[in-house]
């Protein structure tokens, strides 16, 4: 069975994960630099057909050399000078990396290409996608052989809280015991499912979006006995906000 | 416990910063140089951060910081743990002189196979030839088998004019671009447990031992000799070193005598690996442009002789590379 994310434990026990691109994001990225290459082939033969006035001889020389090093040399170059991506990876935010997490050398690039040879036979990279179907990490027949997998990475900014949490006041701040109990009470797990509830809210449905929080500010409430001046006039939404801003920041209400 | 990220963050964010100034210089820096007191700081930063993802991981299921924490422990740690050369100068001169014919003969076993099941594809071909003539249409491709050896002889001496006139650097590039693309096939199909890689190389020594078997049989030997050593003499130990890096390839797979994983195995061909495609890439292009501008030369204007001595030559040099370069 394939696996979402490659786990990687350092010597000093601290285990990170990889997310693992799938078949069909890897085939599509392929796809434009299928088209990427087209386009680099066409202007090639652009150059050589103005070259084929003074000597149709250099012209298909020149041709036939260009379109050598464009198939073979594109996606190898390219990821040498992009640290594991080409225009298609970089479209989809796809990255190769070292299946160890380690550094991305010159030779395991040029092995993964190499064997694209292989890959793509007989036809449309079949054999490269059902190895990358069947295989746990995702990986084609050049990627096992150059020890290499191929990551999704979306852009890792620096954490901004400041969406998240609630504003200048927060009603669960008035009672600052009950918010201790709340913040005792709640697992990281149901704390992830109110922040990740806040990071997606703009993208539910309004109806689906208000029976989300209903139900969420319900489970929340049912925690800690909280007195009705502390929820009056709070909406659901807003009360799973103070609950993330009570849980995720302790210090804020000495301020 | 569910940690204040507010405070957390606060008090780990210069921390983070400075680690993710310091592997992005190293990411950029093709050859990067550290101070030992600098190497310190990124060595403390890294475990620092790799701390504060453990602590997250923990006490909090944040996912926005905890992303950032992993991208930036994963990108610390390849720059930390990676032991292997990671210089991005290539060395040509060294590369040529010392690396190739040093991997060469690392492997030279694994090139022993590869000529050992080229020779006996050799013998097949030969002996198909011999014993059922009609097998010509399946072993000698690319128009030899419509004419005899002899026929194709007189026609190529008594020829007035040049019929690659103009063509052939294009010829040259088509056989250089070619004979790579069959040369990597023959290496990647190593995957296949070296199966694929020996099933080409069988099939390119039935061809060239149905060929030579033809023209020797005719009385040709001289011309067939003239005609394939100049650039044979460098094709055909391309084509076997392309072997020998896939039966490398199978070798890393299979394991045979070796205790560690498949994934240790391959990492320590891949770099061999691709020391031989480049080797067996460069002698495929000066096979191409010897074939071109040379062997499709013949007498008169060519004198066999010394066809056949460039052929020698070229194969004694190249011997002499291989076997006693970088020692």
């Amino acid at each position: 069975m394939r696996a979402a994310a490659l786990a990687i434990k350092t010597p000093e026990g601290i285990v990170f994960s990889q997310h693992l691109a799938g078949p069909v994001t890897r085939f599509l990225a392929w796809f434009i630099d299928f088209l990427a290459i087209s386009v680099l082939t066409m202007a090639l033969g652009q150059t050589a057909q103005v070259l084929g006035v003074v000597s149709p001889s250099a012209a298909a020389t020149v041709y036939t050399l260009g379109y050598f090093v464009i198939s073979f040399g594109y996606a190898i170059l390219l990821e040498w000078i992009w640290r594991g991506q080409t225009v298609g990876k970089k479209l989809f935010r796809l990255r190769v990396v070292d299946a160890e997490g380690m550094r991305l050398q010159f030779d395991q690039i040029v092995t993964r290409n190499l064997l694209r040879a292989v890959d793509m036979l007989p036809a449309f990279y079949f054999i490269g996608g059902a190895a990358c179907w069947f295989s746990r990490k995702c990986q084609r027949l050049g990627d096992i052989a150059a020890n290499t997998v191929v990551i999704r990475s979306p852009l890792a900014a620096e954490p901004d809280l400041t969406q998240l949490l609630a504003g200048k006041f927060n009603s669960l701040r008035q009672h600052g015991r009950l918010a201790a109990r709340l913040r005792q009470r709640v697992s990281p797990a149901e704390a992830s499912t109110a922040v990740q509830a806040l990071i997606r809210r703009d993208q539910f449905e309004p109806a689906a979006r208000v029976a989300l929080f209903a139900e969420l500010a319900s489970h929340f409430r049912a925690k800690v006995d909280l007195p009705p001046e502390a929820t009056e006039g709070v909406s659901d939404e807003q009360f799973i906000r103070n609950v993330v801003d009570v849980v995720y920041r302790t210090g804020a209400g000495r301020r | 416990m569910i940690i204040d990220l507010d405070r957390f963050i606060a008090a780990e964010r210069p921390a983070w910063i400075e680690l993710e100034t310091m592997v992005s210089r190293l990411e950029a820096d093709p050859n990067p140089r550290m101070s030992l007191e600098e190497v310190e700081r990124f060595h403390a930063l890294y475990e620092r951060a790799a701390a504060s993802l453990a602590k997250l991981a923990t006490f909090s299921a944040e996912p926005e910081t905890r992303r950032f924490l992993e991208s930036l422990v994963a990108r610390a740690y390849g720059e930390i743990h990676e032991t292997r050369d990671s210089r991005r100068r290539i060395l040509v001169l060294n590369w040529f002189i010392r690396t190739l014919p040093q991997t060469f003969r690392r492997h030279v076993r694994a090139f022993y196979v590869a000529a050992a099941i080229t020779l006996s594809g050799c013998a097949f071909g030969a002996m198909a030839t011999a014993f059922d003539p009609d097998s010509r249409h399946a072993t000698m491709p690319f128009g030899h088998d419509r004419l005899r050896p002899s026929e194709r002889v007189k026609e190529e001496e008594s020829r007035a004019s040049d019929p690659l006139a103009g063509q052939r650097s294009t010829f040259s590039a088509f056989l250089m671009t070619h004979n790579i693309r069959v040369s990597v096939l023959t290496l990647a199909l190593g995957m296949t447990y070296g199966v694929g890689t020996i099933l080409l190389l069988f099939y390119n020594g039935v061809v060239l031992g149905a060929i030579s078997f033809d023209y020797a049989a005719d009385g040709q030997t001289g011309f067939l000799m003239g005609w394939l050593l100049p650039h044979g003499a460098v094709e055909i130990p391309a084509i076997l070193i392309a072997g020998q890096s896939g039966l490398v390839l199978a070798l890393a797979l299979v394991g045979w005598g070796k205790s560690i994983p498949i994934a240790a195995r391959l990492r320590e061909a891949s770099r061999d690996i691709v020391t031989l495609s480049f080797g067996f890439a460069l002698l495929l292009a000066w096979a191409g442009f010897v074939e071109s501008f040379l062997s499709q030369y013949h007498e008169p204007v060519v004198p066999y002789e010394a066809k056949i001595a460039f052929g020698a030559l070229e194969l004694l040099l190249l011997c002499f590379y291989l076997g006693r370069s970088g020692r």
